[in-house]
């Protein structure tokens, strides 16, 4: 099982939800998160006082696939969530090992 | 026979003539005692039609002057309130409108305990004496040296929502950082020995520099550009640098959590400046439409003022400073709404836009000192400029405030050649300044050594709404 964590513009998570549901990815955890890479942030101005914000509003989707779903996945949220400039977001993954399911203890791929 | 009857004829006849002329007379009479009756009937009803046209006066009068009470209070709660509390970080948020809120409760029972007798009661030329006290003599009856047709109770209410909003406005220099106890201190203090001698010399009975009864220094104030706004934006400056800067200020972003609330409060404020403003005219006559047209034109040319500024230097027209720049006209137009016609008010709403937004984007930052909401930027450097210039372009025309012995009007303003009255103008700025900077050391010193001003620095990071008040503006995560 492997864990995908996409950070990714606020704007693009419908598009990336509708790609996901197109290759039929069944759970996600969505939360809003704050965060900066190399985009670091924007200047506000209020009477005339400059305060940079770096720390941008942006969407963290989780999800925990089967193995094989993966690439599909990572292809997914690329072509749902670029615009090709700076701040477009990153994919982490990362091993995971095992999952259980609260309702039946149901465990590993089925637990997804 | 035939001699009795003649003289029986005669006899009748005699008497006929007789109750015939007796008849005459009576209705003569009745004709002299129903003019008479006629002509008191007259009078009478003139007496009762001028009655009733001074009733159906004072009515109009009264009720816009009530009108006008409750927008002056609307301007500190929800207006300030909320035009502030929007400034401020989310932790500090409840103890910033409730600063306002709470003088509006404080500033009352002091206002009706002494503080009215002090600033408007027969007294010398800087206070007014004690007779008034507990509101004694306040009543139905109404106090021709003030205002001819309204009940003086009226007039009371009035001038107290203006003592509840001067006061108010200071706590934007000390936003975030002091301790409640200590601003209910300092308000009381500052409310007897700032404001209501200021308010005295301004407009009380025999005031050291009242326009229209008789001050040494007549010193033309519409509705409170040096009792209001030269008061509390110089106290606000002394209080920044008295307390010092917020933890972390000017490193630590404190932008304003919500532009919004702060947006709501600008327009309430505007709104009720038409109380305020007009409503200095004390009555509901053409000089209340003069000055109620000379503040919505500063406004408005004031919030275009600031954004040009702001456009030119940012690159960017903001929210904020388009309602900075209509508070700051705002200001600036209230000493002289009664007295500039709309053209000289688009004038004066232009300078205090850019004026205001130069103090507050440059002279701050060149001094660095942490006057948190802009109270001095905006009330203190507008209401200067205001007063100032109400020197100049009072208008005899607008307002014949200036007579001579033989009741011609004289000119009032700079333009029109009364080059004497920006010298007025400017001894009642000097006086405002003056008592606000000594008054408030004096009370913050006090405070300081009896309670203590500051929060303490945990008490500051965790924010004043927690520290001071137990609770939090936004529950968001309140349990469901």
């Amino acid at each position: 099982m492997t864990k995908v964590e996409a950070i990714i513009q606020v704007s693009k998570l419908d598009a990336v939800k509708a790609a996901l549901h197109e290759i039929s990815v069944e759970g996600m955890t969505v939360s809003e998160v704050r965060g900066h890479g190399r985009q670091k942030g924007h200047t506000e101005f209020y009477r005339g006082r400059e305060y940079t914000v770096d720390l941008i509003p942006k969407v963290k989707i989780e999800m925990v696939l089967a193995d094989d779903m993966v690439e599909k996945v990572v292809h997914a949220i690329i072509a749902s969530a670029r615009t090709g400039k700076i701040g477009d977001g990153k994919i982490f993954l990362s091993r995971i090992d095992d999952a259980i399911r609260i309702r039946n203890e149901e465990r590993g791929n089925t637990a997804l | 026979m035939r001699k009795s009857l003649t003289v029986c004829l005669l006899l009748a006849m005699v008497s006929l003539f007789c109750l015939s002329a007796l008849a005459q007379t009576s209705s003569a009479n009745s004709n002299s005692s129903g003019a008479n009756a006629a002509s008191d009937a007259q009078s009478e009803r003139i007496t009762k039609l001028e009655q009733a046209v001074a009733d159906a006066k004072s009515s109009g009068d009264n009720a816009w002057m009530l009108t006008s009470s409750a927008l002056v209070l609307m301007m500190t709660g929800p207006g300030l309130a909320l035009f502030y509390g929007g400034l401020v970080r989310k932790k500090n948020v409840l103890s910033t409108m409730l600063q306002s809120f709470a003088l509006m409760a404080i500033v009352t029972l002091l206002w009706g305990i002494a503080e009215y007798s002090l600033a408007f009661g027969s007294g010398n030329s800087l206070i007014g004496g004690l007779h008034n006290v507990f509101l004694h003599g306040v009543g139905a009856q109404p106090d021709p040296d003030y205002a001819a047709t309204i009940p003086l109770q009226t007039y009371m209410i009035y001038q107290l929502m203006f003592a509840i909003i001067t006061p108010a406005l200071i706590t934007g220099a000390f936003a975030e950082r002091m301790k409640f106890s200590a601003m209910t201190l300092f308000m009381i203090l500052w409310s007897l020995i700032v404001y209501a001698p200021m308010a005295h010399m301004v407009w009380g009975k025999g005031g050291f520099l009242n326009a229209s009864l008789g001050g040494h220094f007549p010193t033309l104030d519409f509705a409170g550009g040096t009792v209001v706004h030269v008061t509390s934006g110089v106290s606000a400056l002394v209080c920044a640098l008295y307390l010092g800067r917020r933890l972390g200020y000017p490193k630590q972003n404190m932008t304003p959590h919500s532009v919004v609330l702060s947006f709501i409060g600008a327009c309430l404020l505007w709104v009720g400046w038409f109380g305020f403003n007009a409503g200095s005219a004390l009555s509901a006559g053409s000089l209340a439409t003069s000055a109620f047209v000379a503040t919505h034109f500063g406004a408005a040319s004031a919030a275009l003022g600031w954004s040009a500024a702001e456009w030119l230097r940012n690159g960017k027209p903001s929210a904020l400073g388009a309602i900075s720049g209509a508070v700051a006209g705002l200001v600036a137009i209230t000493p002289a709404a009664g007295f500039v016609s709309p053209m000289s008010a688009i004038v004066i709403g232009l300078l205090a836009g850019v004026g205001c937004y130069f103090m507050v984007a440059k002279v701050k930052m060149r001094f660095g000192y942490d006057d948190s909401l802009d109270a001095f930027g905006v009330h203190g450097a507008g209401g200067t400029l205001g007063a100032l210039l109400t020197g100049v372009f009072a208008s005899s025309a607008v307002n014949p405030i200036f007579k001579d012995a033989r009741g011609n009007t004289l000119a009032s303003g700079l333009l029109e050649g009364n080059t004497h009255q920006l010298l007025n103008q400017l001894v009642g700025v000097v006086m405002a300044w003056g008592l606000a900077i000594v008054g408030t050391v004096v009370i913050l010193k006090v405070v300081d050594l009896t309670i203590g001003l500051r929060v303490t620095e945990d008490d500051e990071i965790q924010g004043l709404d927690l520290s001071q008040h137990g609770e939090e503006g936004y529950n968001l995560e309140a349990p469901e």
